[in-house]
């Protein structure tokens, strides 16, 4: 039994209270004195030339403190990519500038052109009508294969076409791999789109920006997943603002689901507007904006073979990407369909040659980059579609094509064909979960009980793996990225023996102000009460990377744990001096320091205050006081995976597809907080069956954003998702980081819309309807359209 | 401009509002009460439901003007004056039904609602009364058990976790 508020206990979140009594704080629930509003004029068109824009009219208007485009801009840097891909032939990316504000050119339906800062928000927005702009419009750059046709009209007239790389992986593979395909004795092949989403948190961004003349210095209130990274991009490569006059604050933040990892032009406007109008600046994002300016996610075309021999063991992979850009290279746009998905295409499974294609393309559409999963549910959906469908070209049951490809539990460390090492795990057991806990050996029953009701049942299957715990430094430096990826944490135990923990990792959900405090607890023995988690101001905590790819509690956490470790080092040193016995005597024990083999004690309580009032103290040896930061970089990824079922119900009358069940058997490693995960997990497993489902990102031909509403953009409401059966006692420890964790808060997203796909198709398939494939969202009007062609 | 004047949580609050000032507005920044929530500019997410003179409201649909006289209750008002939580909210915490908690005000206060009008609600009951209260986080699962309960209803048949 884990202790109560220790590590594996269903610890309540204490971030609840504050949430649920209306007195968090959120980036728009700060107002500073004497600020003003900023409201951005946005592009209407997709591709034009700005002619003019002429502000005179706007100016003069009440209210209005300052109008500003580009030319006030002149100085700045443009909006940093931070990760260059190398392609092919061993060139960089294109990389185009991304400007604060258009320059010369509007290149996507939302892209800023000017911005009106006035008294009030009304003011500003009747302003902004009164700019006058003559913008005269260009075809726009859509179709990613139009694109990269010979003459096709550049996104970016500097660039040499609308190709931003052409990535191959692992090169050298290529031909083994063309040959495996050529002679292998079974090739299943699929072509499939990975549908465009908006992530949508449901708090829109928010920046306030305040420049004080008093001090030099510049604050930024912002809804970030990792205010540190925003200091670093917008002081070094937009503003020259250096770190220590420049203050990054995300408070509470209402969710982010990676929208909120990169830093954007309205952050770095409101910084240095402040300081021009010396006056705070305040911007709060419509949501009808945040669908025009909040990075899109996924958006991919993709062709995928697997080859097999005549006992169908996989022998060859071999995909071919388009990947969507958009219109500029978003922070980390250039890394996901690459880093993050290529090299996740072994899946779970001994495939020994593998060969991916990724052609990234500029378009004239809002920017893509990560989004909860970020590559690997690309890659997991390609892989486990094509298995499915080979698995019923071949006449085999799919739970027995995979379990015979997997991975076997002795074979790990497993260094796959695609650049990783999995260093721990066991696919046939949460296989065997996910098949037992969903009733596999009695789905034929259920579905002949549909059947009788006129309904197609259909039970879908999909494996998945990850590589979270994002990422060892000096790996991802060799792959492009332009920072490092560790995390930082500072332990500051105070002279009554609370403790107050900075942590560089960010909750905007994630409950880590619960989960942190539970390592601690259980690592010194105090009550979780008494510890604190401080995050998400760079005046507070250590340079730190933050919170996306499931990496707080790998890489956060282990930061955190080895400064404890420091703190524990030093309290015993301290607590051996008190009790006049050896350093290596003393054992820590419920907040207690013990001499072994003795009834001789301290308290931690004593030893803190000993820390900070020194009178018995062995100050010839020993500091004062009681803080300890550490830094982790990880030595490698984490590999969470799991087997997903998804359980539905087709109309044939009407093509309704409706989801009876959703299970998720997966193997995080050691688990912290068993209902956090659980919660992480519906969460994710919601948006998967929400891309699965219901949600697509539809631009017309003229680049007009169809779906720019909550009106028109599909997200999952009460109503569509069905209660959901989660499991994770599959455990196999990660082997590399002190807490043997693996995290877990994307897993859900890329698991799961392969399993729903797979189900709707087993339905049609058992239905008589020879339909092999729907793309996303598998919406009744195409489940009908299918059925009639089938 | 004009003056108006409602009750909010028990108290007398007036202001000066332009016609065109939502009742949203109105309660954030003149009243300076934060926990109603702005999610969407089109009525869909629900993160700004109060209640007016008893009758959940989505207060981005509603002018303040229109709520002059009235009695507004907003999620400021739920807990007990020594700050307990209510049983609603209470659920909510022990089922996890809240992440980010962006929406959790409108959920609360959308719950609050329907057990008023419906205290045995069914699951199928709560996902359909909740049409217009968009949760990105939860995926709704626990948020249906934090109602259950709140509801003195047995959660178990809700699955496990």
């Amino acid at each position: 039994m884990p202790k109560d508020g220790g590590i594996g206990d269903s610890t309540k979140r204490r971030e609840d209270v504050r949430f649920l009594t209306g007195v968090g704080n959120y980036t728009d629930d700060i107002n500073i004195h004497g600020q003003t509003y900023a409201y951005f004029l946005r592009s209407e068109v997709a591709h034009g030339k700005i002619n003019s824009i002429d502000t005179s009219a706007a100016e003069a208007m009440e209210g209005v403190v300052k109008v500003f485009t580009s030319a006030d801009f002149a100085a700045a840097g443009g909006i940093p990519c931070g990760w260059q891909v190398t392609d092919r032939f061993g060139e960089p990316m294109q990389e185009p500038k991304h400007p604060i504000l258009a320059e010369g050119k509007v290149r996507h339906v939302g892209d800023p052109i000017a911005v009106v800062v006035a008294e009030s928000l009304e003011q500003a927005r009747d302003a902004a009508e009164a700019i006058e702009l003559d913008i005269e419009e260009l075809e726009p750059v859509l179709n990613m294969k139009d694109a990269l046709k010979e003459g096709a009209t550049k996104v970016h007239d500097d660039l040499t076409s609308n190709l931003c790389y052409d990535w191959g992986f692992v090169e050298e593979n290529r031909e083994a791999v063309d040959e495996a395909i050529k002679n292998a004795h079974h090739v299943t092949t699929l072509e499939l789109v990975n549908n465009r989403l908006v992530p949508n948190p449901m708090e829109p961004r928010v920046a306030v920006g305040h420049y004080s003349r008093g001090t030099d210095e510049y604050t930024l209130y912002t809804t970030s997943q990792n205010p540190h990274v925003i200091r670093l991009l917008m002081g070094a490569f937009v503003l020259s603002i250096p770190e220590h006059k420049l203050r990054v604050v995300a408070p509470d933040v209402g969710g982010g689901f990676g929208s909120k990892i990169y830093h954007y032009a309205e952050e770095a406007f409101v910084t240095y507007a402040s300081k021009v109008i010396n006056r705070p600046v305040k911007w709060t994002c419509s949501r009808s904006e945040a669908f025009i300016s909040d990075a899109h996610g996924r958006d991919h075309v993709t062709k995928i073979e697997l080859a097999m021999d005549e006992n169908h063991m996989f022998t060859a992979v071999r995909t071919d990407t388009y990947a969507n850009m958009g219109a500029y290279l978003s922070t980390f746009a250039p890394s996901i369909p690459t880093w993050l998905h290529g090299t996740l295409m072994a899946g779970n499974y001994t495939t020994p040659l593998i060969y991916v294609n990724v052609k990234a393309v500029f378009t004239n559409t809002v920017p893509v980059d990560a989004y909860r999963g970020a590559g690997r549910p690309e890659a997991t959906f390609q892989l486990e579609r094509v298995i499915d469908k080979a698995a019923r070209e071949l006449g085999v049951d799919p739970a027995e094509l995979r379990r015979k490809n997997f991975i076997k539990p002795d074979q790990f460390p497993y260094d796959t064909p695609v650049a990783v090492t999995y260093d721990t795990g066991n696919y046939h057991a949460t296989l065997d979960k996910a098949l037992e806990m969903t009733d596999y050996a009695n789905f034929e029953a259920r579905a002949a009980e549909s059947k009788a009701r006129g309904k197609l049942r259909g039970y879908g299957l999909a494996h998945f793996i990850e590589a979270c715990g994002i990422a060892p430094s000096n790996l991802v430096g060799q792959l492009g990225a332009r920072a490092g990826l560790y995390e930082s944490a500072t332990v500051r135990v105070n002279a009554t023996g609370s403790i107050s923990v900075f942590t560089g990792s960010h909750s905007h959900g994630q409950g880590h102000e619960t989960t942190f405090a539970q390592v601690v607890s259980d690592m010194i023995g105090i009550p979780a009460e008494q510890i604190d988690i401080v995050h998400g101001d760079t005046s507070k905590t250590p340079m730190g990377m933050g919170t996306y790819g499931s990496r707080s509690i790998a890489v956060g956490g282990s930061a955190m744990v080895r400064a404890t470790e420091k703190i524990i080092n030093k309290a015993k040193t301290i607590a051996a001096h008190l009790l006049e016995a050896s350093e290596a005597d003393i054992e820590l024990k419920d907040g207690q320091f013990s001499v072994a083999g003795t009834d001789k004690s301290v308290a931690w309580g004593d030893v803190t205050l000993a820390a900070y009032v020194p009178h018995n103290y062995p100050l010839e040896n020993l500091e004062p006081g009681l803080e300890e930061t550490a830094f982790y970089d990880p030595s490698n990824f984490t590999y969470p995976s799991g087997a997903y079922v998804c359980e539905v119900e087709v109309d044939p009358d009407t093509g309704k597809v409706e989801i009876l069940g959703f299970t998720a058997a997966d193997d995080f490693g050691n688990v912290i907080n068993p209902m956090i995960v659980a919660g992480q997990v519906h969460g994710g497993v919601a948006q998967g069956i929400g891309q699965a489902l219901l949600e697509n990102t539809v631009y017309d031909e003229n680049g007009q954003l169809l779906t720019g509403s909550f009106m028109d953009y599909a997200m999952p409401r009460a109503s569509d998702m069905p209660s959901f059966d989660v499991d994770h006692s599959c455990q196999t420890p990660c082997t590399h980081n002190p807490l043997g964790v693996k995290g877990c808060g994307e897993a859900g997203a890329i698991g799961s819309p392969p399993a729903v796909v797979n189900a709707v198709i087993d339905a049609l398939q058992r239905g008589g309807y020879n339909v092999d494939h729907i793309d996303m969202p598998v919406s009744p009007s195409r489940v009908w359209a299918a059925m009639q062609q089938g | 401009m004009s003056k108006i004047s409602m009750k909010v949580n028990g108290v007398t609050r007036s202001g000066e509002v332009e016609g065109r000032t939502l009742l949203v507005n109105f309660l954030r920044d003149e009243l300076g009460l934060t926990g109603t929530h702005v999610g969407c500019d089109t009525s869909q997410c629900g993160a700004c439901v109060v209640h007016v003179d008893g009758v959940a409201v989505k207060s981005c649909t509603m002018l303040a003007a229109e709520a002059d006289g009235s009695e507004v209750s907003t999620i400021e008002g739920q807990a007990a004056p020594d700050g307990t939580l209510n049983a609603i909210q209470q659920a909510f915490q022990d089922h996890h039904g809240l992440q980010c908690g962006f929406c959790t005000p409108g959920m609360v206060m959308s719950a609050t609602a329907l057990l008023k009008e419906n205290p045995k609600p069914t699951e199928a009951e709560i996902r359909h009364y909740l049409e217009g209260n968009i949760c990105r986080c939860t995926g709704y699962h626990n948020i249906i058990k934090a109602i259950m309960a709140a509801s003195g209803q047995d959660v178990g048949a809700v699955a496990a976790e």
